[in-house]
């Protein structure tokens, strides 16, 4: 499974990323910089958490903009995978590959926590190696991770089942339906503000977020076989 | 080409909660200054571009507003243009 997590100025998970997909998975992983092009024969295309262009005029507006986009959205459109993580759920948002957005915090703290996450769903590669209503620990880290769309797409990713992870218990910053990941409809592009590999190696103190990774190469694994 | 100077504006739609304002709506009314009745933040842009004539500038202004510098999901904004140094 090639990996490539894009590298934009201002992001600092880029490494985390790639110490799950490289040294824990063992898989073929390459940090891309923001102005290349060409993704190359990649299977995942990681846009990972931090400050892109120091999230100036909006998160994740002026990334949308960087040259790579263009590929990673035509690698969407491929069917292929693309997860977004904090910073990259909010590129993701506004380079119109998921809905809706990312706004300031309901209390407007920056929230720096391990929070209880609910998995709704486990037909996706992303969770087959969850169970449905498992409750997951993961780190969240964000100042504006409240997401927000127009009821009616509320309602439309409600009954698509695009809600894909939800948060437990007290919402840490005030999401629209508890919501802490969707996906689009196809289920290949997922965006989440909980940060799935900083909870990977048990060394950091969890290991919840690494079933994410786990789902994807045994998914993987099974459509390789199949070919 | 003519150059132009853009003020923009933008702000939440009135149907999202503004959560800064309502703070400095509090933090204001727990001065001495209780008839405020709501605050609203937004942003300043301010823009110099050339272009042929002014309704050309209008379209260019208006377009960027749409593509990058708001997020229609949750913003709404107005802006002058006026020719200038």
């Amino acid at each position: 499974m090639n990996c490539a997590i894009v590298v934009f100025p201002g992001s600092n998970c880029d490494r985390d990323m790639a110490g799950v997909t490289e040294k824990i998975l063992r898989q073929p992983t390459r940090l891309v910089w923001h102005g290349e092009t060409d993704l190359g024969d990649t299977d995942l295309v990681i846009l990972p958490g931090g400050f892109s262009y120091g999230d100036y005029l909006r998160c994740g507006v002026l990334a949308r903009f960087s040259p790579v986009l263009g590929a990673v959205v035509r690698h969407a459109q491929q069917g292929k995978w693309v997860l977004g993580v904090c910073n990259g759920f909010q590129i993701l948002t506004e380079a119109g590959l998921l809905p809706g957005t990312l706004m300031r915090n309901r209390d407007l703290r920056f929230v720096c926590d391990q929070v209880p996450v609910r998995v709704e769903r486990r037909d996706l590669p992303w969770t087959c190696q969850y169970n449905v209503n498992q409750e997951l620990t993961l780190p969240i880290a964000h100042g504006e991770g409240c997401y927000y769309a127009e009821p009616e797409v509320i309602a439309s990713l409600e009954q698509r089942g695009q809600v894909v992870f939800r948060y437990q218990g007290a919402n840490p910053n005030g999401s629209v339906g508890d919501i802490a990941g969707i996906c689009n409809p196809q289920g290949n592009v997922l965006g989440m503000m909980p940060h799935p590999e900083r909870a990977s190696d048990a060394d950091l103190g969890g290991t919840d977020g690494l079933g994410l990774f786990q789902g994807l190469l045994a998914w993987y694994g099974k459509h390789a076989c199949r070919n | 080409m003519t150059a132009y100077r853009a003020e923009i504006f933008i702000t939440l739609k009135p149907s999202v909660l503004d959560p800064a304002g309502t703070a400095i709506t509090k933090g204001l009314q727990q001065q001495q200054y209780p008839g405020v009745q709501e605050v609203r933040i937004g942003k300043y842009i301010e823009l110099t571009l050339t272009a042929a004539d002014a309704s050309t500038a209008h379209a260019q202004v208006e377009q960027m507003c749409q593509e990058v510098l708001t997020n229609p999901v949750i913003e709404t904004y107005r802006f002058t243009l006026e020719a200038g140094r």
